[in-house]
């Protein structure tokens, strides 16, 4: 008998089980033809993960403020019978929505994103496994050398976890960039470097006083807030 | 001044303004609008004053400053009154001229009048111009009849009354409905319900009572300025509609956001709002009536993405002017978080009429699903440049050519680009479409703000695409990135296009780029900025190939893929383009046909515009 793609051969005709809350703080919703009840003020994003769907992010933490930035969670919403591309961490569960987290559509649409990415910022070893993952293997733009894929998640972790301030975006368009007021060192940058531990594509780099062939070792004997980060 | 404190007030107020109002006496008009300006028109009133008090004509002859007109590519503008004279392109010189001539003997300066170019006949009054014809000037008629700075003008015209009537007579949901009824559509560009918008702003909950009302004055669109006519030359229609809307959906506070390259607007806002204060038709306790409402101005930093509705409000707010998801509309949660009604300078200028004369009336003017007015910003290769306002439903072809006048020179009709940077060219064959929210929407480009640009034969749609394109690019916040990298890449293919670089591949890339970039862009800027490259390869598929296979610009405009020549046959050694070349390309003889060096010339083309006898040719 051929596979019937219907919710009975995915869930074994039970639903996905519900998560344990009050029952009128529930909606209900459909995700890869999974109905699944979950509580409100979720985002499509957070329910997916839960059901253990895997969803790629960029400038996505569970730590920090959905921005809805670099666009790579991009689902399928089925809403009243039309279907739109929406970031999936910042759109919030809604009843009766119907969402696709690996349509045909989907799938294109990230490829095109890392792609762009890529094509920027070939030196990100994560954008690099990425597009490894989605197959691709040829890029039709001119390369570029930048680093920054200006997700946002070091502006964010400044502000809302360091309760810093001390970068921010300068610039609009393709002239954006992350930095501190007027290129300057910042007074307020405590140089924690929660910036660069929550970057998602640099490799945290050595930053000390370094001649060609010297070992640097500025580490062992300086203390962290010292750095001119 | 004495304060209005019932309807009472305003009604007595205005019939002693019409009654002082005397018919009789003759009043010049100068058109003091961006367009005129510019073209000298300030010169023209202050030798106008200087000239009446020469002559000691103070008592007899009124002077009044406008705001646009409309006619903007016949400016400096003069009317006069009672007469209904209309002047065009006066300068300083003729002032003395007019006031002798027409004011003192009653007679008609020709050469001033406006002369028809297809019958090739002088017009004298304003309303029998073929470009005032064909309009209907509901919202932006009374702009040649107010001083902005006089708040007394508007209220003699009725001004204020529509306030009185939603204030005194209807409850605020009755002044929803009759919005709603009405079928008013948004002018900003998205054409929402305005009535639907306001009834959720009304029906969604805040916990302090606090709503919002914004006016969205952030223009900036190339070639289109129907916002700042209208702000600049008859401000108190916007601001009555604010407050109108703020008691609908009970309100308390508005916001005027304007652009900051607009200091008249901004200006003669100020002022209305000043002096609507001192009338007590703003403030506490409006006209008596107990309802308070009040409106600050805003002014922009200069960034494009502001008028989108979520970054304006950020920019208000005073952070960075950068769209959020509006997964949750912001009539429900806008500005600092609260239920927020955010309309365009023209949707508010529309409210005040819809209350006076009823949704009925109003419904009957436009299509089926798309109702009343319209202004255009009617620019580019087109005789009458100006500001044009229009039934909905009206065909473009009408525009074009009965009020715009038709292309100049005798030139070929090419595309019209709707709807700003984000709307679509459309070509020759839909200019029968009649212009509705709808119907532009579903040939790939969208009614917008009103921007109507007009190309001739000479223009490579390719190249505009372009230009377009690098302006949104620009413009873009660079938040997402289908829309900070992908019109980046887009600029770059384009670009690679225009200089002979095109290959194959090229167009199936750019239309598989712009569906991402139109799919998952966040803000309606990254959503619609693909468009007029959309419009123009759907419509003019061969230019894209011409360039890319054969590596030529049919409209030889794109400067790698042209190439000048001196015809030895025509070229009789002037010597006109040799002294004009700015890199010494041409050389040659006197008397003797010249040559060019292709090696150094820069296809400037300056020798084409110099030679007299049409020896330069490009291929």
């Amino acid at each position: 008998m051929p596979f019937k793609s219907t919710d009975e051969n995915i869930t074994g005709g039970k639903d996905f089980p519900d998560l344990y809350y009050e029952e009128d703080n529930l909606v209900s919703l459909t995700i890869d033809r999974q109905k699944v009840r979950v509580e409100k003020g979720m985002t499509i994003l957070e329910a997916a993960r839960w059901m253990g769907i895997k969803i790629p992010t960029l400038c996505y933490h569970e730590g920090l403020t959905p921005w809805g930035g670099c666009r790579l969670c991009v689902v399928e919403v089925i809403k009243r019978g039309r279907s739109k591309l929406e970031a999936s961490c910042t759109y919030p569960v809604a009843e009766g929505i119907q969402v696709k987290t690996n349509s045909e559509k989907v799938q294109k649409t990230r490829r095109m994103i890392v792609e762009l990415l890529i094509s920027s910022c070939p030196n990100s070893r994560t954008l690099q496994d990425l597009a490894s993952g989605m197959g691709i293997t040829e890029i039709r733009f001119k390369m570029e050398d930048n680093d920054c894929i200006l997700c946002g998640l070091c502006v964010r972790m400044c502000k809302e976890q360091m309760m810093s301030g001390g970068i921010g975006f300068i610039n609009r368009g393709a002239k954006r960039e992350v930095s501190t007021p007027f290129h300057k060192s910042s007074e307020i940058c405590r140089g924690c470097g929660a910036c660069m531990y929550i970057c998602p594509v640099v490799t945290l780099q050595c930053r000390g006083r370094r001649e060609p062939g010297d070992l640097c070792n500025a580490c062992i004997n300086v203390c962290p807030t010292d750095f001119g980060f | 001044m004495v304060k209005i404190k019932s309807p009472e007030d305003l009604a007595s107020l205005t019939a002693k303004l019409q009654k002082e109002k005397n018919t009789e006496e003759i009043c010049i008009t100068v058109c003091m609008g961006p367009g005129c300006l510019t073209c000298g028109s300030q010169k023209v009133l202050e030798s106008l004053k200087e000239e009446i008090k020469k002559r000691d004509l103070q008592e007899k002859v009124q002077i009044k400053e406008t705001g646009c007109h409309g006619f903007c590519q016949k400016g400096p503008i003069l009317l006069i009154k009672p007469a209904g004279i209309f002047y065009q392109q006066v300068i300083k010189r003729d002032i003395p001229e007019i006031i002798t001539e027409t004011i003192i003997n009653n007679r008609i300066v020709e050469r001033l009048l406006y002369v028809d170019p297809i019958l090739n006949s002088k017009i004298i009054k304003e309303k029998d111009v073929p470009f005032y014809k064909s309009q209907y000037r509901l919202v932006f008629g009374d702009n040649s009849l107010i001083d902005p700075h006089k708040i007394d003008d508007y209220i003699s015209l009725g001004g204020y009354s529509a306030l009185a009537k939603a204030l005194f007579e209807m409850t605020p949901v009755q002044v929803m409905e009759e919005i709603k009824n009405s079928g008013l559509r948004g002018r900003g560009g998205g054409g929402f319900h305005t009535g639907r918008k306001w009834e959720s702003c009304r029906n969604a909950p805040s916990p302090d009572g606090v709503r919002y009302v914004i006016c969205n004055a952030d223009e900036g669109d190339p070639g289109a300025f129907m916002d700042r006519g209208l702000l600049e030359g008859n401000p108190h229609r916007v601001i009555e509609g604010m407050i109108i809307g703020a008691y609908a959906i009970s309100s308390n506070e508005g916001y005027a956001y304007v652009r900051n390259e607009y200091p008249l607007a901004v200006a003669n806002l100020n002022i209305a709002l000043e002096l609507a204060r001192e009338y007590g038709l703003l403030g506490k306790d409006i006209m008596g009536s107990g309802f308070d409402f009040d409106i600050l101005v805003v002014q922009g930093g200069g960034a494009f993405v502001c008028g989108e509705s979520t970054a304006l409000m950020a920019s208000i707010e005073g952070k960075r002017g950068e769209p959020r998801p509006k997964h949750i509309h912001t009539s429900e949660r806008g500005l600092w978080n609260k239920p927020t009604a955010l309309n365009n300078v023209e949707t508010w200028a529309n409210v005040p009429i819809i209350i006076k004369k009823g949704a009925e009336w109003f419904s009957q003017i436009g299509t089926e699903r798309s109702k009343g007015t319209k202004i255009f910003s009617l620019v580019g290769k087109i005789n009458n440049t100006g500001l044009v306002e229009v039934p909905m439903g009206i065909s473009l072809r009408d525009i074009v050519y009965k009020i715009g006048g038709g292309i100049p020179d005798g030139k070929k009709f090419k595309a019209i680009q709707t709807g700003g940077p984000s709307g679509g060219c459309l070509p020759e064959e839909l200019l029968d479409l009649p212009v509705d929210f709808d119907e532009l929407t579903k040939v790939g480009s969208m009614m917008g703000s009103g921007g109507m640009i007009v190309m001739d034969e000479n223009t490579c749609m390719v190249d505009i695409a372009k230009y377009f394109l690098k302006f949104l690019r620009d413009e873009s916040c660079g938040k997402c990135v289908p829309c900070r990298e992908g019109l980046k890449r887009m600029v770059q293919i384009i670009e690679d296009i225009t200089e002979g670089k095109g290959e194959p591949g090229h167009l199936e890339l750019l239309e598989e780029l712009t569906q991402t970039v139109k799919e998952a862009s966040l803000c309606g800027l990254g959503k619609t900025a693909p468009n007029p490259v959309l419009s123009t390869i759907r419509y003019f598929r061969d230019e894209y190939e011409a360039h890319i296979m054969d590596k030529k610009c049919p409209a030889l405009v794109c400067k790698n893929l042209i190439e000048y020549s001196i015809d030895e046959l025509l070229c009789t050694g002037c010597g006109s383009c040799k002294r004009a070349c700015p890199v010494m390309a041409i050389s040659g003889e006197k008397l003797y046909p010249h040559t060019l060096d292709m090696e150094k010339c820069i296809k400037c083309g300056i020798c084409l515009e110099k030679c007299p006898f049409d020896a330069i040719k490009i291929s």
